[in-house]
């Protein structure tokens, strides 16, 4: 709560629908991420987690609804929203014909990142990566490739950061490692970032707060270490599974409904 | 227009030619070959004809003006292919480029490897075969300007194909070229061509760059309004073209095609 009085906006996502065809992916999803908190968007396979990091990225148009990265509309004002944006995702890794630096360099030029060459410095040494820097990342191992994935996701030091699934091909060692780092950077540069993830573990170390996703609706929302025992479940990991089986009916998530109004 | 960014794209290609012989040597190696083909025919022409032409000013030379056309389509083409191949679409699009920033790195690569062809034709035609190319004097700059602004309208519009189309519809692309040949009058007169066929060649700019450029090799003065004609034809695709990649963005902006063209999901 003190966060939220404190911290301004860092997106803002109003009403959020998607349709393809008949079937609606995403269907009137609000939630908001301020500086500095770290939200989880959790949900089974095709909860519609994707399709919602897509449209904040403009990689998608919504089929309604808005969404405000700071003080940019993503649709209207997209190159200003996302100069103050950027991701990482498991499906999404670098061109494998560029070696770790070039593709530092490349992304690097794209966000029009000042001090490039400091900052890919920094970068290298901050996630290990001195070694492979000449290496091309189609040669990297799938945890190598993640650590050089996040390395481009904070090039242009982001207000807002998508991770999805970011640990997801990491050893327990390393992805705790990241998780450290990924803390770190929402505590120190007071940077808002949405993370999934499938590891309830994770996301109960990890996040501020979760939104439980299911069949594109948001069934509940709150503190993950407190929700599971207000849903009397032994755990998140418990309360995932309980949902992902038998979703709520949207009115019965009065967290949710709460916090969005 | 955020030049960092253009000078991004440009400098991902190069990383890309730089690190990979099998990209550089078709810069030079069909350039290479089309020359001492033509080179020896025409060569062999001018020894049989008593016609009074010049074969090789006039076939060889068309000859290295389309070779050139071609590199500058498929320069374009093949550096959009690089980020299909990689299926680099998702990052790349989710940053603030934009999409006049993205096509203009793709014609300043596609500018700089077909003139790397170009060096290598006329190193070839020139010395080897004799070919009077700059003796056209200054008419050969504004049929260039022609040929490379209409090579970039054909290289941006296959792009959009591909995009709209997906990765299994590169083989499309690559032979448009050859498509438009006979339409383009590379080798002989418009005047040559059936009623039906003339009037697809009189919208197609480089039927008015060879029209000219014969008629200097035979020491005739040539239409300067059918060069304006094909100079403004050529700028008019080149705005069709950037419209036509710019609907087709929208459009896998909107289906969320673009999201999931790494999975080559296009039916």
């Amino acid at each position: 709560m003190d966060r939220e009085i404190a911290q301004p906006l860092v997106l803002g996502v109003q009403d959020l629908s998607k349709s393809y065809g008949q079937l609606r992916a995403v269907s009137g999803v609000s939630f908001r991420i301020r500086r500095g908190e770290i939200l989880g968007l959790l949900g089974p396979n095709g909860a519609g987690k994707t399709t919602i990091i897509n449209t904040i990225l403009g990689v998608l148009a919504p089929t309604s609804g808005s969404i405000r990265i700071g003080d940019f509309d993503v649709e209207r004002q997209r190159a200003q929203a996302l100069a103050r944006t950027n991701f990482a995702a498991v499906y999404a890794t670098l061109p494998g014909n560029l070696t770790v630096r070039q593709n530092l360099r490349f992304f690097g030029l794209i966000y029009a990142v000042r001090g490039l060459d400091a900052r890919i410095e920094s970068l290298l040494l901050q996630f290990e990566l001195q070694h492979f820097a000449g290496t091309k990342c189609g040669l990297l191992s799938s945890g190598e490739q993640t650590r050089v994935a996040l390395a481009k996701a904070l090039l242009n030091d982001p207000q807002l950061l998508l991770l999805d699934e970011p640990t997801a091909s990491l050893d327990p060692s390393a992805a705790q490692v990241i998780r450290r780092h990924i803390r770190e950077l929402a505590s120190q540069r007071d940077c808002g970032i949405l993370w999934t993830s499938h590891n309830m573990y994770e996301v109960e170390e990890v996040c501020d707060r979760v939104l439980f996703l299911s069949r594109g609706r948001v069934l509940l929302e709150g503190d993950p270490k407190r929700l599971p025992r207000e849903h009397a479940a032994r755990n998140l990991e418990e309360l995932f599974i309980r949902f992902a089986r038998e979703p709520l009916a949207p009115e019965q998530a009065s967290p949710a409904g709460e916090a969005r109004a | 227009m955020r030049l960092p960014a253009v000078a991004g794209i440009v400098l991902r290609q190069a990383y890309l030619i730089r690190g990979s012989p099998v990209r550089v040597l078709p810069m030079f190696a069909w350039v290479a070959i089309d020359i001492v083909l033509w080179g020896f025919i025409t060569r062999y022409l001018n020894s049989v004809s008593a016609s009074g032409i010049n074969f090789v000013s006039t076939i060889l030379g068309a000859v290295l003006l389309w070779d050139l056309f071609t590199r500058i389509m498929q320069g374009i083409t093949t550096a959009f292919l690089e980020d299909v191949w990689s299926r680099n679409f998702l990052n790349l699009f989710a940053t603030p480029l934009s999409i006049a920033e993205y096509v203009s790195g793709l014609v300043v690569t596609s500018l700089a490897t077909s003139m790397v062809g170009l060096v290598a034709m006329l190193v070839l035609a020139v010395p080897v075969f004799g070919l009077s190319f700059f003796a056209i004097g200054a008419p050969l700059i504004p049929f260039l300007l022609v040929l490379f602004c209409f090579g970039l309208a054909l290289g941006i519009f296959a792009s959009a194909l591909v995009l709209r189309l997906g990765p299994a519809s590169e083989w499309l692309v690559w032979p448009l070229p050859a498509l438009l040949s006979p339409f383009a009058c590379v080798f002989y007169p418009l005047a040559v061509l059936p009623p039906a066929m003339r009037a697809v060649a009189v919208v197609i700019p480089p039927s008015y760059v060879f029209e000219g450029m014969r008629a200097v090799v035979a020491g005739r003065a040539f239409s300067a309004s059918g060069l304006l004609v094909g100079a403004l034809l050529s700028v008019a695709y080149v705005l069709l073209a950037g419209y036509c990649f710019g609907r087709v963005h929208r459009y896998a902006v909107r289906t969320g095609l673009l999201a999931r063209y790494s999975a080559e999901t296009v039916s």
